[in-house]
């Protein structure tokens, strides 16, 4: 049983790339990014005294006569092919509402999941009054945007083998801006868990699966008690996303697996210490540094 | 308190965890997240205290004000406890949302620490029957992430610890009337014996084992929870069940050992980060709210 007691110290991000005051991109609300009236103003900007101003903190972009800013720290813009990781907040007629961390709540429509046996009919009424025998409230969906709605809400499907409702497993909730747009979100690290990078900023992590269940889609969710090697991986890579994210490290599958690698040595439950989290983000940064360079 | 929402395999998952004493965070059952404390903190109160514990944080000050002794202890001092549950916590303090969890958090308080064994109230004493030192203790949340009652409390007892009142003197005036005059020295003043302070310690019963500092998750998997406070001696001042559900009497017994031998632990470790800060003086690291 331990305490862990101390004084507070001033936190410092640990940055082994170029420090944030070179570049010269970069701007915060009231910065004035032009003078020049010629531009057409895009997100993130708005035009005072003929100046224009950015509104958010971020990074400039320009396409053409088109300026905007794409901030940092947001909630989540979905696109067209983004894998998400959801939860269940109503259930209503013909669909169930997610919450994705964007501005509204996701829709998943009925005719968007599969039906248990893989069925492909018309959904009936029947369907429709037993949907929340297939997700309640509170569960959890990996699902991929299928479209966006004029007002920017996301419609989910999970109209393939790999996505549907989600078993025993750890959800850690990072920031969008974070993890990285890959070829594939779904992986099996060596290490023995599986992990979901849902680009949502929602990262699910789970025992990797068995051999004998894949068929199902998502349907059957095993209550069997996961083994405690397999607990312990979990854990241990929920703290090395949380340190990571503290440190504003970008989040994709080979970060993810030095910064377990780097944190080895050190227990489990230690890993969130202040002093702890800086080293092995150091670590993986070199890693990262050696492996690119 | 904010809830999360969490499906029926997560808590499948959380239950076995606990089980096996290996929580989500790789804690052991008895384990308390990193914990900061920083006093000081609020310059206009007379005494102040921030604790940080996992994203739970705390702020309490402490305000010293001249009163009326309560009649039936005329030679006592009391202590007001106020707790405003913020908006910045979660949305579902905005407006008069937080007002009952801030009573019931208040009212807690007022059993636990406004008696004669826990605070020495006889040193609040000026003038038996006419004047004593009133503290009023504001605990405002700042954000919450689940065991507020602990963090609570340890910034209580931090606050106290760092509350300094001034010091009077009586001097009766020409009609006879009583005069209270505070010394000019800014310094001049006097410290609170915080020994026999208790802390709380909550204990949230999940499957058939409790866990002690449990997250939002793992308040969201238990059905009921026991709140002690115990002094570094490791006597129980108070007990309290919170939760709907039901806890059977072994249970209890369990849980109040267990609740004892963790609340013991914690007060060697506090005292001694506040003597380290006390000793750090003009060279301590102010940190306050931006770091």
């Amino acid at each position: 049983m331990a305490v862990d007691m101390r004084l507070p110290t001033i936190r410092k991000t640990v940055s082994l790339s170029v420090a944030a005051f070179d570049r010269k991109d970069l701007v915060v609300p009231g910065d004035v990014i032009t003078s020049d009236t010629g531009f057409m103003r895009g997100h993130g900007t708005y035009v005072d005294e003929d100046k224009l101003t950015a509104s958010v903190a971020g990074e400039v972009q320009r396409v053409d006569k088109l300026i905007c800013v794409r901030p940092l720290k947001t909630r989540f813009n979905g696109e067209v092919g983004d894998v998400v990781v959801g939860r269940i907040t109503e259930v209503q007629q013909k669909r169930w509402k997610v919450e994705t961390n964007s501005r509204l709540d996701s829709v998943l429509l009925l005719s968007s999941v599969n039906l248990p046996g893989g069925e492909l009919r018309r959904r009936s009424a029947e369907d429709e009054l037993t949907m929340r025998e297939y997700l309640q409230e509170g569960d959890l969906i990996s699902a991929e945007v299928q479209s966006v709605f004029s007002d920017g809400a996301l419609s989910l499907h999970t109209r393939s083998l790999k996505y549907g409702k989600l078993g025993q497993g750890v959800l850690v909730q990072l920031s969008p801006s974070l993890i990285k747009r890959q070829k594939t979100h779904f992986h099996n690290l060596p290490c023995g868990a599986s992990i979901i990078l849902g680009n949502n900023g929602f990262v699910w992590l789970y025992p990797t699966p068995g051999q004998q269940e894949e068929e199902a889609g998502g349907f059957y969710t095993s209550l069997e008690p996961v083994s405690l090697s397999d607990r312990e991986v979990i854990s241990r890579l929920r703290n090395c996303l949380l340190a990571l994210s503290a440190h504003k490290v970008l989040l994709y599958d080979t970060s993810v697996l030095y910064c377990y690698e780097s944190s080895l040595q050190h227990q489990v439950k230690d890993i969130l210490k202040p002093e702890v989290m800086e080293e092995i983000v150091l670590l993986t940064q070199q890693k990262l540094l050696e492996q690119e360079g | 308190m904010a809830t999360v929402q969490v499906s029926e395999a997560e808590k499948v998952y959380i239950l076995h965890g606990i089980r096996d004493d290996l929580r989500v965070d790789g804690r052991g059952c008895e384990d308390y997240r990193h914990m900061e404390i920083e006093t000081d903190v609020v310059s206009n109160t007379d005494g102040s205290a921030k604790v940080t514990l996992g994203h739970t944080a705390v702020l309490v000050g402490i305000k010293a004000d001249i009163g009326k002794p309560r009649p039936l202890v005329p030679n006592e001092g009391y202590l007001e406890f106020f707790v405003d549950c913020s908006a910045n916590a979660t949305p579902e303090f905005e407006g008069r949302g937080g007002e009952e969890l801030g009573t019931e958090l208040s009212n807690t308080l007022y059993k636990v620490f406004n008696n004669k064994h826990s605070v020495d109230l006889k040193s609040l004493c000026i003038c038996p029957g006419e004047h004593c030192w009133v503290l009023y203790v504001d605990v405002l949340l700042l954000q919450c992430d689940g065991n507020l009652y602990d963090a609570i409390s340890i910034a209580i007892k931090a606050a106290l610890f760092n509350t300094k009142i001034p010091r009077v003197r009586i001097s009766t005036d020409e009609e006879g009337g009583k005069e209270i005059e505070l010394s000019d020295d800014p310094y001049d003043c006097m410290r609170l014996n915080v020994e026999n302070v208790p802390c709380i310690v909550t204990l949230c019963k999940v499957g058939h084992r409790h866990v002690v500092d449990a997250t939002l998750q793992e308040k969201a998997c238990s059905v009921a929870s026991l709140i002690i406070s115990v002094t570094h001696k490791g006597t129980v001042t108070c007990t309290r069940k919170v939760g709907g559900g039901s806890l059977d009497s072994e249970s209890i017994f369990e849980m109040t050992e267990a609740g004892k031998r963790v609340g013991k632990a914690l007060h060697a470790p506090l005292m001694n980060v506040l003597q380290q800060e006390e000793h750090l003086g003009k060279k301590k690291q102010k940190v306050g709210f931006l770091g």
